[in-house]
């Protein structure tokens, strides 16, 4: 435990100066309040750009970022040093992953404030971000542990975060994508974040949140056995 | 005798290429331990091992009476290291740079500011990494190795590249270091740094240790033309036997006040490495 604090602590002050990691965290909450308080369209879905943004923000911040991380830190050696200094793989992981979260939350708090749901609504919707968000930062470890520097983890994790983020939107545009997207974990999301007033959570819908997230404990353990914390 | 490192027919390859083959050695505690070799000569490679970080084909390594496949946070936490790549966070200041290693090897804080002031950082404290210059960071990376106060410290090219100046700060903080008995294990390719600060060498060559021993013994070991070579104020150079025969010709010159230098040809290590290897340390 005073391991994972540790990387707690040198997470914050390191990303506080670190640009690329904290537009992440700010860039789709910031969009949410300013395009959801400036944009009426007569006839738009309530809490449309909420909806949107939150799904944007969950496949791509917590997955970006923390594959930036870990990736920095095999490619600059402080991965190595913090082994050697006798830090656990877990406690890194979990340092850096509760990190993450944490701060992937406060951003999801404050797009729930720009929807200005009731309290037990916001409560629904805290919890849909959270599964969510845990959901991408898994594949991001994966990512960031498969990947020997930053530049790889980079041409990795666009493409798939386009996916995850892109993927529900256009579902909306064309059925063939969207018959495809509902067995993807951030379309599930953008559907329950859409009827978070109303939520109805059917056996199916969370067999396959379930099954995406074993998937991507399956690929984080793949990369971890395969090429481990150390570049 | 009491051994803090010890490696025994140690060989391990990368793909089809042998990078170490059979190395054996001890290190004795508060020892100053120097693995001379080039670049590529499978140094770093040996370090990796003897800590832990890589694991050998063949043969074994003990450190602190411990197989280095075998050690834990106990054994870590009398380790220090100063890697070849330093493994510094380079947004986050000096201070902030130790701090954390400080929490991580649970050292006080109170610890830190004394170390920086023994590698002279302490005006720097608030700099960011990034901001350092080279000689800075190998300083930075000393100190956190240093902090810990570990019996053992593992040293990757401590002063490579490295200006004259900020080379010999780094040579009087390790001086005091083998002072209060820490044992240091250094690799290097510099053979004034060798033979100045190390107790025992072994010269790395294509993954084997083709010389091994204290710098001045293994120096005068391949004395072969064991003359001495004079220069008189004149300029004249005049080489004579390295024995009584000469006592008589060299007490001329003193008296005469003709002597302008006087030389051993006892060979430098790097003359020694070039002869046995038919290469150059760099």
């Amino acid at each position: 435990m005073y391991n994972i604090g540790a990387i707690l602590k040198k997470q914050i002050k390191d990303t506080l100066k670190n640009k690329t990691v904290l537009i992440q965290f700010i860039m789709f909450p910031v969009l949410t309040l300013l395009m959801n308080n400036a944009i009426k369209i007569e006839g738009m879905p309530e809490n449309f750009f909420v909806n949107l943004f939150a799904t944007m923000y969950i496949g791509m911040a917590p997955l970006t970022s923390v594959a930036a991380i870990i990736a920095e830190e095999k490619e600059k050696n402080t991965l190595r040093v913090l082994m050697m200094s006798n830090v656990k793989p877990y406690e890194y992981l979990l340092g850096v992953g509760i990190y993450v979260w944490i701060s992937c939350m406060v951003g999801a708090g404050v797009i729930c404030i720009a929807g200005n749901y009731d309290l037990r609504t916001s409560g629904i919707f805290m919890a849909i971000m959270a599964v969510g968000i845990l959901a991408s930062l898994l594949m991001g470890a994966a990512i960031g542990t498969w990947s020997k520097n930053q530049m790889m983890a980079t041409s990795v994790t666009v493409p798939v975060m386009m996916v995850f983020a892109f993927v529900p939107m256009l579902s909306l545009f064309n059925t063939t994508i969207e018959k495809i997207a509902k067995f993807i974990y951030s379309e599930q999301i953008s559907r329950m974040l859409n009827q978070v007033g109303d939520l109805r959570i059917e056996i199916s819908d969370i067999c396959i949140m379930v099954i995406n997230m074993l998937l991507f404990v399956g690929l984080f353990t793949f990369a971890y056995k395969k090429v481990g914390l150390d570049a | 005798m009491s051994y803090v490192i010890e490696a025994e027919n140690i060989s391990h390859s990368f793909a089809e290429r042998q990078v170490l083959n059979q190395i054996s050695f001890k290190v004795e505690q508060g020892e100053v331990f120097g693995l001379l070799g080039p670049s590529g000569a499978g140094k770093t490679t040996l370090i990796k091992i003897l800590t832990g970080q890589l694991r050998q084909d063949g043969g074994s390594a003990r450190i602190l009476n411990v197989d280095s496949k075998m050690l834990s946070g106990a054994e870590h936490r009398q380790i220090g290291m100063m890697m070849d790549n330093f493994g510094l966070y380079e947004r986050l200041s000096v201070y902030d740079n130790l701090a954390f290693y400080a929490d991580i090897c649970h050292v006080p804080q109170s610890a830190i500011e004394g170390t920086l002031e023994s590698v002279g950082l302490h005006q720097a404290k608030r700099t960011a990494v990034s901001k350092l210059s080279k000689g800075m960071k190998n300083r930075l990376s000393l100190a956190r190795a240093l902090m810990q106060e570990a019996k053992i410290l593992f040293l990757d090219e401590p002063t490579s590249g490295l200006d004259p100046a900020t080379t010999r700060e780094i040579h009087t903080i390790l001086r005091e270091q083998k002072e209060r008995g820490t044992t240091i294990f250094l690799t290097t390719h510099n053979m004034y740094e060798a033979e100045s600060l190390c107790d025992h060498v072994a010269l790395l060559s294509k993954g084997s240790i083709i010389e091994y021993g204290n710098p001045s013994e293994i120096c005068r070991k391949y004395n072969h033309l064991n003359r001495l070579q004079i220069t008189l104020k004149s300029g004249e150079m005049i080489s004579l036997e390295n024995g009584s025969a000469s006592a008589a010709a060299v007490k001329k010159y003193l008296e005469q006040e003709l002597l302008e230098t006087i030389h051993s040809t006892e060979p430098t290590l790097e003359n020694v490495f070039i002869e046995l290897t038919g290469g150059g340390l760099d």
